[in-house]
């Protein structure tokens, strides 16, 4: 049978497949995006009167060309912007790069995540709206991030979006991705498979800005080769219905992989986020962090370490902070380990704001909601690893918490 | 500039555990005083009642700060009337940039961000500012640092609890004169808004501050009670040659039982 046929059947078979975690959604009360909706712009700078610039900006997408290594931006169905600045990277519409590379990338889809996971990967094979193909070129060390937008405009509008990113052999670059919308409800799932070479490195930073009834659904599983290295930052600081994603990693020998998630669970908000390393290959070497603040919202945040090979050293850390009476967090660590040879921790901590911290910055002249205010953004600045200097100033810009909370 | 009177204070947690009892304390206006007390005798808890943290409740008494009744007042609208408190242990905020704070305390002041890149410099900690506030500092570190934030601060009335214990003798001779400059008593630092209208209460045990800084009066406090009032050097002298089970039996000594009131 043609591969896409089979495909097709797969997914069809597991359409109504629940999720493992996070709660059912009804996939039918969304509509799917139509092309040719959207212009085409011809350069970055014409989104400086871009109704949504502040948006985009906020996600981490600049309309600065001269910073970055390339762009691609996606608004519902349509890719509004995709172009590359450096030599040593790709940047294209998943369904230019199937067609123009149709004789090796099914080497790439659907090998990292099965068609048949959940309704989500099944409803993205059978409904797919686009997302991008991103290749760093053997050995090139990309200067600049490469940034992307994945936009949703219309409200009920879904995006079912397949994206691959693949880091050729000793390659090194940063994409910094931001999904955000103008809508107030809407449900976004992206399928992300992800290719980290031998002795690559791939820093990807991810921000969701999304609004009050918002359901999110990435599915991202990255393989990471010999001696690779995978930077995972997520960052999720506006609200949002209902958020589930347990991105997974496979370590070969030798590779590393970092997590970083900082979470803002604003009321009626449940974050389901969490995420595995499955640790391959002898001396693989893992840290997931997570910091979550709670400020009346649910936060489950999940982390599993899979040691199966000799030499592995793999550390776990969840911090919490509760703000407010209706929070919840639950930290759910797991390590697993069949073998003696090998090195794997994990802590976790729940609490709420020191008195005494609040109490010192008031007595330096701080009101109590500016102290507190002031002790979340520290507990929420994680020292991101791999970020260049001008990335990390906008970071901080990003992690600059909304009021109201 | 601050009266206190018969104020008595248990530590909030713990009920019926009073601390302070039936304790009057007096500083006129833009005068320095100094507290002296053995271990655990209710120095800190004085400092940090009149500061308004809320481990601390007063049952009994009055604390009055240039003529306006504070007792009931939160912590932030004491900081704002230009009360500062040097800690004896503060705590760890992780994340938080020293550098972040030193800049609340400017543009409270509606003062420019150059001052803080000065008094670090003067106070040798500049490599501080991008550390997570107190967070591995040593116990020096600690005291330089409650001075630079104190210092960007600009206090009227200023409550030292130990700001010499721990340090060493070449870090002394800076924070004397950095305290000095704090309280107002030298006109020699021209960028700084130097006040003589400043006052303040220093805790002390080995008086060493003392080479530095003017004080015009200082107090003993015993099991919560200030005994005995008078010259600081004075007092000094007999708590170092006497020792403070002695001193208590001097009969300057007042208790709260004998209720002697002697100067
Ligand atoms: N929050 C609290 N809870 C319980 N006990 C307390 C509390 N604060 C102070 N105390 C007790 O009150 C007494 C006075 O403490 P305080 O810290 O004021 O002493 P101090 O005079 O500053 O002593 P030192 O010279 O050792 O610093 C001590 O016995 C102390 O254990
Ligand atoms: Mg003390």
């Amino acid at each position: 049978m043609d591969p896409k046929n089979s495909f097709k059947q797969k997914a069809k078979e597991a359409r109504d497949k629940k999720a493992i975690y996070g709660d059912d959604i009804d996939l039918t009360k969304y509509s799917n995006p139509q092309p040719h909706i959207h212009k085409e712009i011809d350069d970055l700078s014409d989104l400086k009167s871009h109704k949504n610039l502040k948006i985009l900006r906020k996600s981490g997408f600049s309309e600065n060309d001269s910073r970055v290594s390339g762009s691609y931006l996606q608004y519902d169905f349509d890719t509004i912007c995709h172009k590359n600045n450096d030599s040593g990277v790709e940047v294209l519409p998943i369904d230019v790069a199937l067609e123009e590379y149709s004789d090796w990338i099914q080497d790439y889809w659907w090998k990292n995540i099965a068609i048949d996971t959940d309704k989500f990967t099944a409803n993205t094979e059978l409904n797919m709206t686009r997302g991008y193909f991103i290749r760093a070129k053997a050995g090139a060390k990309i200067t600049y991030p490469l940034q992307s937008c994945l936009f949703i405009s219309r409200n009920f509008g879904a995006q079912n979006v397949h994206n691959i990113v693949i880091a050729e052999e000793k390659s090194d670059i940063h994409i910094i991705t931001g999904c955000a919308t103008s809508a107030k409800a809407g449900l976004h799932i992206g399928v992300s498979e992800f290719y980290v070479k031998e002795g690559a490195a791939l820093t990807f930073t991810m921000v969701h800005n999304w609004a009050e009834n918002f359901y999110v659904r990435p599915r991202t599983v990255t393989t990471v080769a010999a001696g690779g290295k995978f930077n995972s930052n997520y960052i999720a600081l506006e609200p949002v219905k209902s958020l589930q994603l347990f991105p997974t990693t496979i370590l070969k020998e030798d590779a590393t992989a970092r997590y970083n998630s900082i979470l803002y669970g604003h009321p009626n908000t449940i974050m389901d986020v969490g995420g595995k390393v499955i640790l391959e290959g002898n001396g693989a070497r893992a840290e997931v962090l997570s910091r979550a603040v709670s400020a009346g919202g649910k936060i489950i945040a999940r982390g599993i370490l899979d040691g199966k090979a000799s030499g592995i050293k793999a550390h776990l850390a969840c911090d919490g902070l509760i703000l407010a009476e209706s929070g919840i967090i639950h930290a759910v660590p797991e390590l697993i380990a069949d073998r003696p040879d090998l090195e794997m921790s994990h802590e976790a901590s729940i609490g709420k704001i020191g008195e005494d911290q609040l109490n010192y910055l008031m007595a330096r002249g701080m009101t109590e909601e500016e102290a507190t205010d002031a002790i979340v953004r520290g507990f929420l600045s994680i020292d991101i690893t791999g970020l260049r200097p001008e990335i990390a100033a906008e970071l901080e810009k990003m992690t600059t918490l909304p009021k109201g909370y | 500039m601050l009266k206190i009177e018969n104020l008595k204070v248990e530590v909030t947690d713990e009920p019926d555990k009073v601390i302070l009892d039936d304790l009057n304390l007096n500083i006129p206006e833009g005068e320095v005083h100094v507290l002296f007390g053995p271990n655990g005798s209710g120095k800190s808890t004085l400092l940090q009642t009149i500061m308004g943290f809320p481990a601390y409740r007063v049952l009994e008494g009055s604390i009055l700060f240039r003529g306006e009744d504070i007792t009931n007042k939160s912590i932030t609208e004491r900081a704002k009337l230009g009360l500062g408190i040097s800690m004896q242990r503060p705590p760890n905020i992780p994340g938080l940039k020293l550098q972040k704070l030193a800049e609340f305390l400017v543009n409270q002041r509606r003062e420019t961000t150059a001052e803080i890149g000065y008094i670090a410099k003067k106070l040798e900690m500049r490599e501080f500012l991008s550390r997570d506030l107190n967070v591995h500092f040593s116990g020096g570190e600690i005291k330089r640092s409650e001075l630079l934030q104190l210092l960007l601060q600009a206090p009227k009335f200023i409550l030292l609890d130990e700001p010499e214990s721990g340090v060493d003798i070449q870090a002394l001779k800076l924070i004397g004169e950095m305290t000095n400059v704090l309280l107002g008593t030298s006109p020699r630092q021209p960028t700084y808004p130097w006040d003589k209208s400043r006052g303040g209460l220093v805790i002390t045990h080995t008086g060493h501050i003392l080479d530095y800084i003017h004080v015009d009066r200082g107090h003993v406090m015993c099991h919560g009670h200030i005994g005995c009032s008078g010259t600081p050097s004075r007092l000094l002298d007999d708590i170092r040659n006497l020792g403070y089970p002695e001193c208590a039996k001097c009969h300057r000594f007042t208790s709260k039982d004998l209720s002697l009131k002697i100067t």
